[in-house]
């Protein structure tokens, strides 16, 4: 028994040199300190990104776009055998594939990872959190029920409103001035073609960042001597670590994904209107209370105009952090920029909590 | 089972391995636990419109409404459960049906009156058009054929 696996381990590490890389990830080392628990959500976020992959993949066996949409979803809800979980599975992990990301960012923000040379991790953060809400815009409205369809108008009705350009940017991302069968086939093409293409190689150059300079350590841990910094090996302790909580990632999926199933509601209906209630998913539910507040605090397409202007103002600061916040390049606590994170959570919570509030 | 495994490396080096093995086997049986826990309803999905073709081949009889009225010297293509089929009306006015999947290598065939056989353009595989019998080409069996009743209005077709 022991001669066989060694000898194979053997062949395979000669051709595919396997022993180097696990000498380097050996030799690799993790910081750990009183804020590592916040290491891991980069992991869970991947974790939870694969999963999407494969529940994607799964559904477009089944999944037909344009004028079946809503029949094939249904068809996979009701008829194919545990197609309710997978349809749900992927529902649910997107949803917490979002969460992770948030949590991700607001630990690399108030541990303050993004100082130099750590720019482009947080710039291609950004990217990747920007692509996942397209994602999840784009993917919400391919089942073609009520809810995706007027979440899908009014949500084209945002860049609508630009002035000049605004009308015709929205016809060409629907395909037309109604939302319809053109939409959801361009959707597809965008939520399981573009999209991934566009993701998977910043997520790569994004992964690579992170191995290249290592994990980032908060001012506080900066501050102690080198001799009382403490770390341990990324293989195996971190990784077990790591897959540890995939594990539990995993546990909460599937609880979430079985207990509560993905609603598949009606089929939308040019002439239906709204139904009451109708609200944004969780993740633009604060934009959407921002839009909403303007428009009633500025005349007519002012408000909405100022909303938007505000928002993108917030994402560019936001962008450009890194650049400005030079108190803890030098290693410093830098407080201005501890409290432009907690202002931008505190906007991003209250005005969620305030959209639920006012359904 | 755990016994077994964890005996001899015990008896070899003590209590450590023991307790490492009966680790390595538990989380091996979890693992495997999970994988069919996510394999299984992968497999089932996957496998819902072959399960379901199963269930629909399983007809004992097909009814061909009007098909009483085709002419004679003519052929009809149906489906028998999710399979082709084809009911054969003669000049000589008797009625055949066969299974329409060729035996060697599964295309559909077609009625030839002109030449009098039913013929496979894959591989030129040939049939008698009154018994199902492979008469020409690779074609290693003969169509599986099938019991027809002609009635006024339909024409039920069963298996043999």
């Amino acid at each position: 028994m022991n001669n066989r696996p060694t000898s194979f381990y053997a062949w395979m590490d000669t051709r595919l040199g396997l022993s180097d890389v696990l000498a380097f990830a050996k030799k690799k080392t993790v910081p750990q300190h009183r804020h590592s628990f916040w290491y891991y959500w980069g992991g869970i976020s991947l974790f939870l990104f694969l999963l999407q992959a494969v529940t994607g993949i799964l559904l477009l066996v089944y999944y037909r776009p344009g004028p079946e949409a809503y029949e094939s979803v249904r068809q996979i809800t009701y008829q194919i055998q545990f197609g309710w979980l997978v349809r749900s599975a992927h529902s649910w992990s997107g949803n917490l594939m979002l969460v992770a990301i948030f949590v991700h960012m607001f630990s690399v923000f108030f541990m303050k990872a993004y100082r130099t040379p750590r720019e482009f991790g947080w710039w291609t953060g950004l990217a990747l959190l920007l692509l996942t809400m397209v994602f999840g815009f784009s993917g919400y409205l391919l089942p073609m029920n009520e809810l995706a369809f007027f979440a899908t108008k009014v949500g084209l009705e945002i860049p609508g409103s630009l002035p000049l350009i605004g009308e015709s940017i929205s016809n060409l991302v629907r395909g037309g001035p109604e939302v319809s069968e053109y939409t959801v086939q361009r959707f597809f093409a965008l939520h399981v073609v573009v999209l991934p293409a566009l993701f998977i190689p910043l997520l790569g150059l994004h992964l690579w960042l992170v191995q290249k300079h290592g994990n980032a350590v908060p001012p506080s841990e900066e501050a102690k001597p080198a001799a009382a910094r403490r770390t341990v090996p990324f293989f195996p302790n971190f990784v077990m670590k790591d897959l540890a909580m995939w594990l539990i990632a995993l546990n909460v999926l599937a609880v979430l994904a079985a207990m509560f199933p993905w609603d598949l509601g009606n089929q939308a209906d040019l002439l239906k209107p709204a139904p009451a209630g109708i609200h944004p998913e969780w993740y633009f539910m604060s934009s959407f209370q921002v839009l909403k507040l303007f428009g009633a605090w500025f005349p007519g397409a002012v408000g909405e105009g100022a909303g938007i202007v505000l928002f993108t103002l917030g994402l560019v600061l936001w962008f450009l952090l890194p650049l400005y916040d030079s108190s803890s390049a030098s290693g410093q606590r830098a407080r201005r920029a501890t409290w432009f994170g907690f202002l931008a959570l505190g906007v991003l919570l209250v005005t969620t909590i305030w959209g639920y509030a006012n359904l | 089972m755990n016994d077994d495994t964890a005996t001899p490396e015990a008896a070899d080096a003590g209590n450590e391995l023991g307790r490492r093995g009966f680790l390595k086997l538990a989380v091996g049986a979890v693992g495997a636990c999970y994988a069919a826990a996510i394999g299984y309803p992968v497999y089932k999905y996957l496998a819902s419109p072959a399960e379901a073709a199963a269930a629909m081949s399983a007809v004992k009889e097909v009814s061909l409404k009007d098909a009483d009225r085709i002419p004679a010297g003519t052929a009809l293509m149906f489906k028998f459960g999710t399979r082709p089929a084809m009911l054969i009306h003669h000049a000589d006015n008797t009625w055949v049906a066969f299974d329409a999947v060729c035996t060697h290598l599964g295309c559909t065939v077609q009625f030839d009156p002109a030449k009098g056989h039913i013929s496979c353009a894959c591989h030129g595989g040939e049939y008698d058009p009154t018994t199902g019998r492979n008469i020409g080409g690779p074609p290693p069996r003969p169509l599986r054929s099938f019991v027809v009743k002609v009635e006024t209005g339909a024409v039920l077709v069963s298996r043999a």
